[in-house]
């Protein structure tokens, strides 16, 4: 390859008396000032979030307000910073859902340990667990920065999604209990 | 009208040159306070931010239309920031020389206020005299007076860097001094073409600025000699410690400067001298080189008698207002300069550009005879 000699001209005596140099930095600086500031008012004014934004993790309910969460404990296990403790619990004969094989009695995330990595996200088998939009979580005690599982529903809403698997589940092991008459 | 402001002016009572005394040290703190706003609100607006448009007294904001106003241009936090230099606890290091540390702000602050006695600002006709709108009608010493005591602030910044024992003030203060006496050399010698120029055999002039000032009614000395004008401006840069001069405060390297060591309200006293002196370096550039209070080159005044002055002293604080937003606005635009480069412009190219400018001249006026 051949080798280009870049040519250094000397300063010219314009150059050398540094001024116009001044002139186009004041010029630069006078359009920075006439054009409008970029400052976001905070506290007022609040940033847009981008998609797929990770911000506090929360437990999410199907679309008929169930809880998707059946405490496999993956999540658990998963935490690199050991924020979520989970109690395992059964669901009674009785409750409207007990097709569904378990749920939690108690889930709880501490947003003090929590490093917003978003693998309890990756590993939920049932999109149970979401980082979503919330991005300034304050507390005054210790205990308040715990989010507790009501406070995680309360937070993550409802998924509208179409998967439908327990139901699907609860349909099918009728319709082969049927067959079996 | 002319008979009040000849009163005001020039009432010789104790109690009437008190008041002159105060009403123009007032003007200028008050001016000197919000230069440090223009200072925060420009660097902001050069940054793409707002800058302060929260600060609000209680008893001012509920008023609709002017209290947003105020608070969206920060015109309270002057007020804000001195209150809090005021009130802050007025520590005094163990590890200093008290008295001298106690001294220095009070050295850097007086000779700023000092000069403002030589200071005309406008000029009025009573009874077919004209008089100079000043607390000494430009005396005849006005402009060696206002170098000599303005150069004095130097030694406030010397002593608060050498009493705060430590290494960093010390520093500072060893920049400071030397910087100054370097461009005291070239600003002096670009002043003497203007005396050249105002006190040319036949003209009946002496080294008082008003008369300097009258000398400009028609072509302002900026236009007959850009070159002595811009040697001044540099070196007025430099002699207030101003960007991209600062050598005394430079806080990359050297923390803060000549006032490490000091807080609270003799800091405020520090930071209010700087802007003093901001403010009497722009009024000399204004009062040598354009032309003062005159309107526009060719075009003395406006309007007759006290209509006439009242505009000249408004055009003059509208030049001075110019030269303080110049100064921030140079501030945030220039880099700082190495202390080997500032001493490099000083000795090796404006001391030799300000001598061939005064040999031009002198060659000229010899030449016309």
């Amino acid at each position: 390859m051949a080798i280009k000699v870049v040519e250094r001209r000397p300063l010219t005596l314009a150059e050398r008396t540094y001024l116009p140099q001044i002139l186009a930095g004041l010029k630069v600086t006078w359009d920075n000032m006439v054009r409008p500031s970029v400052t976001l008012q905070y506290p007022e004014e609040r940033p847009t979030i981008p998609k797929n934004y990770r911000g506090v993790p929360t437990l999410v309910m199907d679309p008929n307000g169930r809880e998707k969460c059946v405490s496999c404990q993956l999540c658990e296990f998963v935490c690199p910073p050991k924020a979520i403790r989970i109690t395992p619990g059964e669901i009674s004969e009785n409750a409207t859902n007990a097709h569904v094989e378990k749920a939690p009695k108690e889930f709880e995330i501490n947003m003090l340990r929590c490093i917003y990595c978003g693998l309890c996200q990756e590993v939920c088998p049932e999109e149970a667990i979401f980082l979503q939009n919330q991005y300034s979580l304050t507390g005054l005690t210790r205990e308040s920065m715990v989010n507790n599982k009501v406070k995680l529903y309360e937070l993550g809403g409802t998924l509208p999604d179409g998967h439908h698997k327990w139901d699907k589940k609860k349909e099918e092991a009728e319709k082969q209990a049927g067959g079996q008459h | 009208m002319e008979k009040l402001l000849h009163d005001l002016v020039l009432s010789p009572e104790w109690y009437f040159t008190a008041a002159r005394g105060l009403t123009l040290i007032l003007i200028v703190m008050t001016l000197a306070g919000y230069s440090v706003l223009l200072e925060r609100k420009a660097s902001a607006w050069i940054q793409g931010r707002i800058g302060p448009n929260r600060t609000m007294h209680p008893l001012i904001g509920w008023i609709p239309f002017v209290g947003t106003f105020l608070a969206k241009g920060g015109f309270i936090q002057p007020a804000a920031d001195g209150g809090k230099f005021l009130f802050k606890e007025d520590a005094l290091p163990g590890h200093v020389r008290k008295f001298y540390y106690v001294l220095a702000p009070i050295i850097a602050l007086a000779p700023a206020l000092a000069v403002l006695v030589m200071l005309p600002f406008g000029e009025f006709l009573y009874e077919g005299k004209r008089y100079a709108i000043s607390l000494t009608q430009g005396a005849d010493v006005g402009v060696l007076f206002m170098f000599a005591v303005s150069s004095l602030g130097v030694y406030g910044i010397a002593l608060a860097g050498w009493s705060a024992n430590s290494k960093f003030p010390f520093l500072g203060a060893v920049r400071g001094a030397a910087q100054l006496i370097s461009y005291e050399l070239a600003m002096g010698l670009s002043v003497l073409t203007v005396f050249l120029a105002t006190s040319a055999p036949g003209q009946d002039h002496g080294l008082s600025l008003v008369a300097m000032v009258n000398a400009q009614s028609g072509a302002w000395n900026i236009l007959t000699q850009p070159i002595a004008a811009l040697v001044f401006l540099i070196c007025v840069f430099a002699e207030t410690n101003r960007h991209p001069f600062d050598m005394p405060e430079s806080e990359t390297d050297l923390v803060g400067g000549f006032h490490t060591e000091y807080g609270a309200f003799k800091f405020g006293i520090f930071f209010v001298a700087e802007y003093s002196h901001m403010i009497i370096g722009s009024t000399l550039f204004i009062l040598m080189f354009l032309g003062g209070w005159h309107v526009l080159p060719w075009m003395p005044t406006v309007g007759e008698g006290w209509v006439g002055s009242l505009i000249g002293v408004a055009t003059f604080f509208l030049k001075l207002c110019f030269f303080l937003f110049f100064f921030v606005w140079v501030r945030w635009t220039l880099p700082r300069f190495r202390y080997d480069q500032v001493m490099r412009i000083g000795w090796r190219v404006l001391l030799p550009i300000a001598v061939l400018n005064l040999l031009a001249y002198f060659a000229w006026y010899a030449l016309r005879g």
